[in-house]
């Protein structure tokens, strides 16, 4: 298991790896720094909760999105290739008896366009061997701990298709809208290491 | 290879082979048994990408659940693990 990047030399890797590219005139420094920025700026948790949103308060989006959901993400304006390769979405929903919680355990896998850059213990390696052995202590570390009969899924996103978890819409909320709903949902909850 | 070989609610065993090169599947989940659950597409064999080899076959990737027990001897939860067709074996069959 690869564990912390920060201080391997892979830094250095990548930008002999970007030079050469150059050299070879396939790409230049400024398309790069403007590609990762684009990646970057449209990347964050803000679209995974829009989604969640949107499948809480339409039956039918919900349906779509569960079934396909790169084909139901356009109706948000939203895709799963910002400018790069499109990957293969599955969404995986939450109920009162059943719950989803995400990892890679070889790397770190994840829908980075939909939940924003990773939090630093989703590619820890602690995380990772601990959650498909003993999640339900894990997720009780997290404060999420679940009563005895919720049954838990834990996904090993190893291949391609990324992962998100549509959690379950919290009671008390009816009369919200869209826009608050959306503003309740957060990078964790879109793990499964939080309710919500 | 195209057709899926194996349909959902079939249940399979993962090889065994530690390889020398890259793999896609997880050491944990080795030699173990258990249920597809859907295909997640074909995609191209990372053992082969990952050596450069030209024209990497293009497999089905499946999710797979297998039970805690069946992994860990214990729990009640289950692991789903997607896998490239050709790290699967039907679950009656001798382990590669």
């Amino acid at each position: 298991m690869s564990t912390d990047h920060t201080g391997l030399p892979i830094a250095a890797h990548v930008r002999r790896l970007e030079e050469r590219l150059i050299e070879a005139g396939y790409t230049t420094d400024a398309e790069l720094d403007d590609t990762i920025a684009t990646y970057l700026a449209e990347a964050s948790p803000v679209n995974g909760a829009r989604i969640v949103a949107r499948a809480w308060v339409d039956p039918g989006f919900r349906r779509r999105l569960l079934a396909d959901a790169n084909a139901a993400l356009p109706e948000l304006g939203l895709s799963m290739g910002n400018g790069l390769q499109e990957q293969r979405l599955r969404v995986v929903e939450n109920s009162t008896d059943h719950h989803n919680v995400l990892v890679c355990t070889l790397c770190s896998c994840y829908p980075i366009s939909l939940l924003g850059p990773s939090p630093s213990w989703y590619k820890h390696e602690a995380y990772r061997s601990r959650v498909v052995r003993e999640p339900r202590a894990v997720l009780a570390e997290f404060g999420l701990e679940l009563p005895e009969h919720v049954d838990i899924t834990v996904r090993d996103t190893s291949a391609e298709t990324r992962y998100m978890v549509l959690p379950v819409r919290p009671e008390g909320t009816r009369e919200l809208d869209e826009e608050q709903l959306a503003a309740l949902v957060t990078r964790e909850g879109l793990i499964g290491t939080a309710a919500v | 290879m195209g057709e899926a070989r194996f349909s959902p609610g079939v249940r399979v065993r993962t090889s065994l082979i530690d390889p020398p090169h890259h793999t896609r599947l997880p050491r944990y989940v080795r030699g173990r048994v258990g249920q597809v659950v859907e295909l997640q597409g074909t995609h191209p064999l990372p053992d082969q990408r990952a050596r450069r080899i030209a024209d990497p076959r293009v497999e089905p990737v499946y999710t797979v659940r297998f039970a805690a027990r069946d992994l860990w001897g214990e729990g009640t939860h289950s692991v789903t693990v997607d896998l490239w067709e050709s790290y699967l074996a039907p679950a009656t069959e001798e382990v590669r």
